[in-house]
């Protein structure tokens, strides 16, 4: 994302106190009524103008959903969420759905410039006449779908990636566009009923990203979306899915931020990714809803369903994921290694700061042959947050030569904040090696002072010690990704110290 | 004759037992002072002390250094006024590259004396340069601060760290104990290439070996939290012929 590396500077100038993304969009925004019922699901439904099928889906999801219980087994606290009290259709007021970015209405562009996301800027040097096609100077170009509440603004660069095959575009007009596609995708990976969640989400999800790389295809740029929640009391459910077909090549990167209020706001996402033979799929996050004040008021609930089937041989999911936003993170992402020698990586940084807690981690199923998997998890506490990592390893009796490698490490910041690791490891398999290392430290008064003497404040000083912490995660973004992750960790330790 | 550093009536505690007993010390621009004593003297207090270390209190005296009052600075302000402190024990910082640490520090005092940053590639022309001046690999700027490294090596890595952010004045708190004869030259010779009318160092050590290749201008014996003695280079020679307990008595 290229210019997101000035975003911080860009946006640390407009608002006051740690969140830097906080400001609200002054925008006219549809709302469906408040609540959960089928004719909210109707609703949402024939705005996005889907078919019979689609319809059908949501509606057994949310039959299933109704007799779910909300999970109680993660490590975090929160009184009871009010599914009838919220919005779960919120969108921008256009006249008529845009057809390029010049019909886009210019608050919502303005809106994404604030937060480093120039769509403008980014569509001219998409060069239509081919005149624009060389990037800024040291920048590739990432195209980016941005998705506003609870709808798709834009998506730049489509025409050169449909030169490539590619379709990158919002899941709403894949499933015009690619009935088919989607149709035989959506939900194998994460079906209906999976979880409570998951089932919320297949019920009510307004839009999100949908990616098909042909096969043999290596993605020329970046692909990304960005999540912004802006409307006050509402929920943003999206679901995203990506295809890497036969021998082809994505790297995905997804942002995420929302205004500062003093509600609760809860973001139920599904994501599933399908890599055929030979396909890699790269998925970075760096996730930074609104994490809440230091008292704990506000902030997202980020209840999330992340999930990689790595179907053909020597296939590969990599998930790395920088969490320094919400107030609570539900998050696993995982990768279901099904063809032989498929790979799945898992790469986590997840921060707790203030009243935050986060409950995260990675599943990592081995089914084929000598399948591999890698997991490195970094959780840094600080404040009164609390951090749990919570994985699982499960080798499958036909798994042989199957292996696993994890390393979890904690960091602490302060007195008054918590680190647990629970690790579960499930092996059916007797050639199969799992390796699982972990470790628990504090940033040292000797290394805080080292650096002191030599120039850093105290609060550059624990940014620099919690970077290197995360060195070995952070090095798996792609590198403008990094500058923005590096930042943001040493951000959301403001005022840890001291 | 201006003055880099002025110790008045200094006293300092750790953890409420008293270290330093009244130090009087001035350190006159462009001079090379040697700090000798036994174990448990406070000497390395001493280097604490100047650098603003937590946990070392001062109950009594004053510091000046340059005309300001040096106590009264945090130490990364004190840090950007130009003093610099070789650790005894240089601490580890995983994850962190070298070169990223020096050009943060670097960057981080030339801000706070509202000189311009250096971008990774001026920095790494400058870091070049001192290397090669200090005979180091250039694979050291590549590597974790002070992470694997042998106990020369991390001496070397603080002398580096000194050769760049050229200090006004350099305390080195035995930077010469473990140290094989090579790396003592090195490290002296890091000290001597810094030497200067604009630049002041206090040698802070048990033996009298590295006074061979950094020549002292004043050696002072610390005993007790207190200077016992003070005299030209050849006082350093007499300790080590006679011991600090003749000396002292």
């Amino acid at each position: 994302m290229p210019a997101v590396t000035e975003t911080i500077e860009t946006v640390q100038s407009v608002t006051e106190g740690g969140y830097k993304w906080g400001f609200t969009t002054d925008i006219e925004t549809e709302f469906a009524p408040k609540g959960l019922n089928e004719d909210i699901i109707r609703f949402i439904s024939r705005k996005k103008e889907e078919p019979e099928w689609l319809l059908e889906w949501r509606l057994k999801a949310f039959a299933i959903w109704q007799k779910m219980e909300e999970p109680r087994w993660a490590a975090v606290r929160y009184p009871p969420i009010n599914y009838q009290d919220a919005y779960y259709y919120a969108a921008p007021k256009t006249k008529a759905k845009p057809k390029s970015l010049d019909e886009v209405d210019p608050e919502l562009l303005r809106t994404y410039e604030k937060l480093g996301i120039p769509l403008r800027e980014q569509a001219i040097l998409a060069g239509v006449e081919g005149a624009g096609e060389v990037p800024a100077e040291g920048r590739a170009p990432v195209a980016v779908d941005a998705v506003f509440d609870s709808v798709s603004v834009a998506t730049t660069f489509k025409e050169r990636l449909e030169k490539e095959g590619i379709i990158f575009c919002s899941i709403s007009e894949a499933v015009q566009k690619h009935p088919e596609l989607v149709r035989q995708y959506l939900g194998s990976v994460v079906p209906q009923g999976d979880n409570f969640f998951a089932a919320l989400n297949s019920a009510v999800f307004t839009d999100g990203s949908f990616v098909y790389i042909p096969k043999g295809v290596r993605c020329p740029m970046e692909l990304s979306t960005y999540f912004r929640i802006n409307a006050k009391s509402t929920g943003q459910f999206e679901r995203t899915l990506i295809i890497a077909d036969a021998g082809s090549y994505v790297s995905y990167l997804e942002g995420c931020t929302a205004p500062m209020r003093d509600e609760h706001q809860l973001h139920a996402a599904v994501v599933e990714l399908i890599a055929l033979e030979d396909a890699t799929i790269k998925y970075s996050t760096v996730q930074n809803w609104y994490p809440g004040d230091a008292e704990g008021r506000g902030g997202i609930y980020n209840f999330v369903t992340k999930r990689g089937l790595c179907r053909g041989a020597r296939s590969k999911i990599s998930w790395t994921q920088v969490e320094t936003g919400s107030a609570i993170t539900w998050k696993y992402p995982s990768c279901i290694l099904q063809g032989d020698e498929s790979v799945g990586e898992f790469y986590s940084v997840a921060i707790t700061n203030n009243r935050q807690q986060a409950d995260t981690g990675t599943k990592m199923f081995h089914i084929g042959r000598n399948t591999r998997s890698t997991i490195v998890s970094k959780g840094i506490s600080a404040g009164r947050g609390q951090n749990t990592y919570r994985g699982l390893v499960r080798i499958s009796p036909k798994a042989h030569g199957a292996r696993n490698f994890t390393q979890c490490d904690s960091l602490l910041i302060g007195n008054e904040c918590g680190a647990h690791t629970v690790p579960y490891i499930e092996n059916r398999c007797l050639t199969a090696k799992v390796e699982h290392e972990a470790t628990t430290s504090r940033i040292a008064e000797d290394q805080l002072f080292y650096c002191r003497q030599r120039g850093l404040s105290e609060e550059e000083a624990v940014g620099l010690i919690v970077n290197g912490f995360c060195r070995e995660v952070l090095k798996e973004l792609p590198m403008e990704f990094a500058v923005e992750a590096q930042k943001l960790l040493a951000i959301s330790l403001e005022g840890s110290v001291g | 004759m201006s003055i880099m550093l002025q110790i008045e009536g200094l006293r300092a505690a750790v953890e409420g037992r008293e270290i330093l007993r009244g130090i009087d010390l001035t350190v006159p621009k462009g001079e090379v002072h040697a700090i000798m004593g036994p174990n448990g003297s406070g000497k390395s207090t001493l280097a604490y002390v100047l650098a603003g270390r937590e946990g070392y209190e001062v109950t009594a005296g004053r510091v000046t250094f340059e005309g300001q009052d040096l106590l009264a600075m945090e130490p990364e302000q004190r840090a950007a006024a130009g003093v610099f402190l070789a650790f005894q024990y240089p601490v580890e910082l995983p994850g962190v590259g070298n070169a990223n640490f020096l050009r943060t520090a670097l960057n981080a005092q030339r801000r706070a004396r509202g000189e311009p940053e250096l971008d990774a590639m001026q920095f790494l022309k400058e870091a070049r340069a001192r290397m090669k001046l200090l005979g180091m690999p250039e694979e050291m700027l590549k590597r974790g601060v002070n992470v694997g490294f042998s106990g020369g090596e991390k001496k070397r890595n603080e002398v580096l760290q000194m050769a760049l952010l050229s200090p006004r004045l350099a305390i080195l708190d035995e930077t010469d104990s473990g140290l094989d004869i090579d790396a003592l030259k090195i490290v002296a010779d890091g000290v001597n290439a810094l030497r200067g009318p604009e630049f002041s160092a206090l040698v802070i050590t048990h033996y009298q070996r590295l006074l061979n290749h950094i020549v002292p201008d004043r050696v002072h014996v610390l005993v007790g939290g207190r200077i016992i003695r003070s005299g030209g280079p050849e006082l350093a020679l007499e300790l080590e012929q006679r011991g600090y307990g003749q000396v002292a008595a």
